[in-house]
Parts: structure tokens; sequence; C-alpha cells
């Protein structure tokens, strides 16, 4: 087996083991938060018996660790479980599988988060060289203080700036993205247009810079002068010279904040009402829907594991003292 | 005229430093002719390297020009822009760095490099140009010729990226090829080989060539004229043999007369140290192998062999950073724990080191006070007045005097900061030292200094050295015995008269007669023993 694919297995597998000690650290944390779901739903009124019952149907009396078990055998097969909302103490049961509760909530949430990465990804790389190559010009230093400024700023404050802009002087695209299941393309990208924007602005500082930072690095190194005195261009010393080997870093970097992307978006959500996953978990923690915390954070876990290993991945195929061993 | 192909005229080079413009270069004229190879000497800070990337009109980052023409072939360089500079750069001038390793990308293969400029200016096709590569491989005496260039550059050896390198200098056939300390990084056995490779090609090709190095005896074989600098001037130049016959610049006499230094006999003594059939390994991999060593009081053992011999090795078992894992290392006739940390604090004051970087084994926040005044406090308790005193005693002792006391080690230079760190060994009060390496990093004449200062101090304290070095003219200068190492065995030791002299064992043989000597026409001559 050639060492690359070794290495990737081995990471894959690592991924697994931590994802498996993640949900024993969720369902652990969501065991120790104050209050009881049968409380809540019932009220204060509520007898002991009523609550000891409520808890008894949901499966609550069992053992901590006997959930765990019910719960993690059924995530393996696709099944999170039935939302404790929606039950009500006069017995109807009107509750909904997790997994239906979520489904198109995450579909919403992956599309934003790849209608951001496709413009936030590939402007940050551009804006990174582009910086390295001219660096220290007026170029390098407008655009390094333009995403300073964006990052600085709390999401809320450039989403409502946005808002300002966008829809109230210049009515370009709407304010509210609740977008519905059944609409087409077209229409999805236009109504989630001001949250990508913001999303966007929000994290193209930190890639763009990063990327720059990884180049000049490598400026310095002997081969860099090397490649000038065999007379080489800035462009192609950038470029053919320095990025390939600054990929690892930047991947680095653009894993983890399309994983922002992912786990990380409420507050853009909640501006925007924009029907996420962030939402979602939000309700649901304050509603005590135990199933659904569990079901997202499990989610979002997966996604920051995922994407890392996709860097690390890129990391060793672009190295090649690890692609081509002695 | 029209066979001369680079004329220097009057060439003032500045670098910018601690906030203001310092000259390099201070006016300084070259003129080379086709196909001549000029040899660039003197020591570092001499400028040599900023006059080499000069003559392609090239200056470091920090650096400029302020004066003078570099006229090649009818051109002024010194008047082109960046983008008209490239077009002789990888062209019709060409450059081979001191490290290879650091010097070709990580991330192309060999060929693709070696080729890249050739292409790039069109002077042939990629294929003929990567054919062409594989004959100057082969031309270079590079194992599998045909196949090297397919690796990446951290598959190959040190001594094989060099050529590679000198390869890739002539793949567009340039008039002028820079060779900047290309031979400095690696082991004599090795240098030979590409000093040899590089020679051939050259004359081969009738490349003319600036050839920059420290070493005397290397550009005795490699140049037709050497012109010698110091301070950013030159000091005089000549065709080789005049200079290495008669040179007329006492500046010149004195780096001639360092290779002269010379140590008397010195009475046998009981042995201080035993290495008695010690073995050693880094996790899994054996490094020695039933080394075995003893050091005589007052006397200087020099360990010398190349990189990877184990000769480090032996000083880290020895002082306890790495616990043998066989045999046993006595001091005075007592066995010493393995561990450092099973040693008592007599043990360890007793046996103290001075390493090859003075630079990274200072702390750079404390001056030379706390440096010297840290061993005086822990060994010896010494405290307040009686400590100063003692630090201002090994000041003199080392021949600095008291002004540098308040000074931290970025205000010092190299062979000051080295002589910090034989006060700091010295205020141990040992009676073993061991020195690794610690003449490399400096120059000719410094290391000159810090040798006679070492052998001053040891017949005035009857101090034992254990001298670890791969440089053989070191080892003839101070040396009283010789251990020869080779991957992690001693192949050979006794008193340095016995080592020296034939017979020898095969591999002391090799390393004897790798050593360049100050004959121009040594490398012509020389043939080398074969290993078996």
């Amino acid at each position: 087996m050639h060492p690359v694919l070794k290495t990737v297995v081995q990471r894959l597998g690592l991924g697994l083991v931590t994802l498996f000690i993640v949900s024993i650290i969720i369902f652990a944390a969501i065991e120790l938060l104050p209050g009881d779901f049968g409380e809540a739903v019932l009220g204060q009124a509520a007898t002991e018996d009523t609550v000891a019952a409520f808890r008894r149907e949901l499966g609550l009396d069992k053992p901590a660790v006997l959930r765990y078990v019910d719960w993690i055998a059924g995530a393996v097969q696709g099944d999170l479980g039935n939302s404790f909302s929606g039950r009500s103490s006069s017995g109807v049961d009107r509750s909904r599988p997790v997994v239906d509760l979520i489904g198109p909530r995450l579909w919403n949430t992956m599309f934003l988060a790849s209608f951001t990465a496709v413009i936030a990804v590939p402007l940050a790389l551009f804006l990174g060289i582009s910086a390295a190559l001219y660096r220290n010009s007026i170029y390098d230093r407008v655009v390094n203080a333009m995403t300073l400024t964006t990052i600085s700023f709390p999401e809320f404050f450039v989403a409502y700036i946005l808002i300002l802009v966008l829809t109230s002087l210049w009515p370009i695209f709407p304010s509210l993205s609740n977008i519905s299941p059944d609409a087409d393309l077209l229409d999805r990208l236009y109504r989630s247009a001001m949250p990508a924007l913001t999303l966007t602005l929000v994290i193209v500082a930190h890639m763009m810079r990063m990327t720059r930072a990884a180049i000049i690095n490598l400026l310095a190194s002997p081969y860099i002068q090397m490649a000038r005195l065999s007379g080489a261009s800035q462009r192609e010393v950038i470029l053919k010279h320095a990025l390939p080997n600054a990929w690892a870093p930047i991947a680095t970097v653009i894993a983890f904040n399309l994983a922002y992307l992912v786990v990380g978006v409420v507050v853009v959500e909640v501006v925007f009402v924009y029907p996420g996953v962030g939402q979602l978990m939000v309700d649901a923690v304050s509603s005590r829907d135990i199933p659904v915390v569990q079901a997202c954070a499990l989610i979002f876990a997966a996604t920051y594991i995922i994407l890392n290993l996709i860097a690390d991945i890129i990391g060793i195929v672009t190295n090649p003292k690890l692609l081509h061993p002695k | 005229m029209n066979d001369i192909l680079l004329d220097i005229k009057g060439l003032k080079i500045q670098g910018w430093s601690d906030e203001k413009w310092h000259p390099i270069i201070k006016g300084v004229d070259l003129t080379l002719r086709r196909g001549q190879v000029m040899g660039l000497i003197g020591e570092s800070g001499a400028g040599k390297s900023t006059l080499g990337l000069a003559a392609m009109g090239f200056t470091q980052p920090g650096c400029q020009i302020t004066d003078g023409s570099i006229v090649f072939d009818g051109v002024d360089l010194a008047k082109l822009s960046d983008a008209e500079k490239r077009k002789y750069w990888g062209n019709r001038m060409t450059y081979v760095a001191q490290s290879a390793a650091a010097s070709f990308n990580p991330a192309h293969r060999l060929i693709d490099q070696t080729v890249a400029s050739t292409v790039r200016f069109g002077i042939s096709s990629e294929a003929e140009a990567k054919a062409d590569a594989r004959t100057l491989y082969g031309a270079l005496n590079l194992p599998h010729a045909d196949t090297i260039g397919d690796r990446y550059p951290h598959q190959v050896s040190g001594g094989q990226l060099q050529r590679v390198m000198t390869a890739m200098a002539m793949s567009p056939r340039p008039d002028l090829i820079i060779f900047d300390e290309p031979t400095t990084a690696l082991d004599v056995t090795t240098q030979v080989e590409v000093l040899r490779a590089m020679r051939k090609i050259v004359e081969e090709f009738n490349t003319a060539a600036i050839y920059i190095t420290h070493d005397l005896a290397v550009v005795a074989q490699m140049a037709d004229v050497i012109k010698v600098l110091r301070y950013g001037q030159e000091v005089e130049e000549a065709d080789t043999r005049t200079m290495l016959a008669a040179p007329k610049e006492d500046y010149t006499k004195s780096l001639w007369s360092v290779r002269a230094l010379q140590k008397e006999e010195r009475p046998k003594q009981d042995n201080i140290l035993s290495v008695k059939n010690v073995s050693a390994s880094y996790g899994k991999v054996p490094v020695l192998h039933n080394v075995s060593i003893d050091v005589p009081r007052g006397s200087t053992v020099s360990v010398v062999g190349e990189s990877g011999s184990g000769k480090s090795t032996v000083a880290r078992v020895i002082t306890g950073l790495l616990p043998q894992r066989d045999g046993v290392v006595e001091y005075q006739g007592m066995s010493l724990p393995a561990k450092l940390n099973d040693r008592n604090k007599d043990q360890k004051k007793r046996i103290q080191m001075i390493y090859q970087m003075a630079d990274t084994a200072m702390n750079p926040r404390q001056t030379v006070r706390e440096i010297i005044g840290r061993p005086l406090e822990f060994y010896l308790g010494l405290t307040g007045r009686a400590k100063e005193e003692r630090v201002r005693e090994l000041l003199s002792m080392i021949e600095l005097d008291d002004r540098f006391i308040d000074r931290l080690p970025s205000e010092l230079s190299g062979g000051q900061k080295q002589r910090i760190c034989i006060a700091r060994a010295l205020a141990a009060e040992p009676e073993l030292i061991i020195c690794d390496e610690v003449t490399s990093a400096l120059d000719q004449i410094v290391q000159e200094g810090i040798l006679k200062l070492l052998m001053r101090l040891q017949t005035e304290l009857n101090l034992s050295y254990l001298f670890i070095t791969h440089d053989i003219s070191t080892v003839r200068a101070i040396s009283d015995h010789v251990v020869v190492m080779q991957l992690g065995r001693v192949v050979e030791q006794g008193t340095k008269d016995a080592v020296f002299q034939p017979p020898h064992d095969p591999y002391t043989d090799l390393l004897l007669s790798s050593v360049p000597e100050m004959d121009p026409d040594w490398l012509t001559n020389l043939k080398l023993p074969e290993l078996t």
C-alpha cells in the first residue's frame, strides 16, 4: 500500500475514534444540563407522578449508559430518534423524527456554506496571492486594511450595514432569507445572497492573510533566491516556487473557516431569518429538546473532523517528502 | 579586448542594518576573461559573496549598488532594470549556491529544475534540454544519470545535489558561472568528487567562473587567478601559482600561515577518561558500536570523522545526555552513571562542554557577567564580590578585557562569543573539556586565535581536551592522540604521529588523501585509495 494511502486510512480511523469520543462528551455534557424536559413541558403544577410517567414514556428513566448505547446504535444506522417537542401531557404525540427535523435545515445550511465558500475561498486565495505578489505596495496595504476592517466588526454589525446598503439604499437583495423548500436554485441564490455576502466578508480576511503570510514566509528561502537568479519573474517565483510549498498551511486555515460556515453562523441566520441548523439547535437547547441538540452537536463535530481530515490530506499530497519517500 | 567577459570598475555596495547604511563593497575592480576561473577568497564579512552576486548584477534584499559599473559582454548591468537583468540570469550567467539542499525547490523534480531556465529562454526545447541534462549528470559522475533527475531533492544526498546544481548551472551553456562556496557544507571525501566534477565540466565547455570560498587549498585546485578580499576591498590579485608561492601582502601571508600551527609534545600522564566498549542508539537505530577511547590527563584527543560517523554522539554519551546501551564511561577509574540526572554535582563539574554554535549555546538575554557567573555560583557557590572578581579573572584568561562584562552575546563577534563559551566552561574549574567542532563556524584567522588560546590554557591548567572535528588540519595542529571514526566505529586510533604516518587503515587513508593541499596540481595528480 502506498504510504500516503496508509496515512489517509490511518487518519480516517483516528477521525472515527475522535467522533466516538466526541459523542460521549456530547452525551455527558447534555446530561449535565440543568433542568428536566418533563418539568419544562408539563410546568411547575404537574404532579410528580405525571412527570415520572412522562419520563418513563420518553425513556428518560433508564440509566444513562443504556440511553447512550441506544442513541449511538441508532445514530450509526441513521436513526437519531424522535424529537421531544410536539408531545404534550395530554398524551397526544405529534413529535417528528429528528432526521426529518434537521434534514431540510441542514440542507439549507450546507447550501449557504457552499455558496459562501464558492465566493470566499477563490477570493481569499486571489487576494492573498496577489497581495504577496505586490508586497508592501498600495494594493497590498489596501487589501490588508479592508479585510482587517471587515473581520474586526461583529457579524451582526456587518450584516446590518449590508442591509442598509444593499436593501435600503440600493434595494438589490431581499433582507429576509426565508427560503421555502420548493424554491428553485436561482431563487435560493437570490434569497441567500445577503447572508452569503456577510459571511464572505467575515471569513475572507483570515484565509487571505494566512495565504499571504504562508507565501511570504517562503520568500526568504534560499531556493527562492535561486529561482530569481535563474531568471524567474516575480509571478513565476510566487506561483511556481512559493505556492506549491504553501498549500498545507493554507488548506488548514480554509478548513477551519469552512467548518465555521457550518457550525458558527447562528447570528447571521438570526439576522436574516435564514432557516439553518444553527437556529434549530439554539431553539432545541432552550426547549430542552435533547435528541435534536445531540444530533446537531454530532453533525457539527463530524463536519469539523471531516474538513480537518481533508486539510491534512491536502497537506500530505502536496508535500513531496511524504508523497515520494526516500 | 573582445576577450574580456566581465569588467567591474569601482564597484560600491552598501547594506541596510541597524537603521543605517553600511558599506559592504568599497570600490572593487574585477576583470574576467572568457574561459577564465577566478578564485575569490576572504573571511566572512569580506564581501566575497556580495561581490559574486554583484557580478550578476544581483543584490540581496536590503543591499544596493551605489557606484561603479558591471560591464558584462559590453552591457553595464548596474544600469539595467530587474526585468532586463532577468534576461541574463539563468541564461548567460548562472549561480551555484552553497547549500544545494536548501537551494532546490522541494516541490519539483530535479530535472525540471535543471532545465527550467534553459527552456524558459528558448535555448532548446524541453526534450532536448532534458536529454542534455542527463548527459551532464553522467559527465558529473552522478549515479543513475538517466533517472536521477526524476527524483525530488530530498531523495538524493548533499554531494549529489551539489553536482545536480552544477548541471543546472551548465544547462543553458552560460558564459559565466558563479560558484558560491559550493563545497563548504560537504564532507572532505564528497568534496573531492564534487570539485573534480565541477572542474572537469568548466574546462570542457570553456566557461568562465568566479569561485568563492574561504578555503585556500580548494581555490588552488579550481582557479587560474586568485583575488584576496578583506573588509570589502581587494588585498591583492595574482595568478594561482604566484599567489601560492609568493603572496605579497601580510594579510595574505597570515591566511597562508594558519595551517602551520604546531603543537609541542606533552609528557604522558594517567588516563583521566576511559570510554570502554560503549554502544549507543537513538531509539532503535544503533549509532555507536563498541567504541573505546582513552583520554590521558593534560592531553588533547581528537575525534575525527565525517557527518554520521557518531563523533558527536560520543560526546553525548560521555556527558550523560544520551545514556549508553552497553559499556562504561570511567572517570579517573570510577564508573560514571549513564544518565546525567544520576550524576552528582562534582561529577558534572569536572566535565564541561563547548559547542560549535556559540550563538545558540548562550542565552541571548544574558550579559557576559551572568553567563560566566552562573557556573561560578552553581558549582563553586561564589556570590557577590568574589564572583565578580572571578568573572574578571576568567575574562583576562580568555584575553578579553573588562569592557565586555556587561555586553550581550549579540554585541560580540563570532570569535569573542566562542571565547565567552570557553570562559563559561573554565568557570566550573573542570579537568576535561569536550570541544564539539568549536572552530568549524569560524574564519581561519579567528580559528587560529581560539586554538592557540585552548593550547595555552591546557599548559597553564593541565586541562584535557576531547576535540571533536571533521577538519584534518585542525587535528594536525592541536592533537596528541587521534581517533578516526566511521559509521559509529573507531577505525583507527593512536598518537598523532602513528595515525598520520602510513600504513593507515584504508578509511583513514581515504580521509587524509581527500584533504585538499595547497598545491595547484594536487587534484590533477590525486589518486584516491579504493575503499573495500
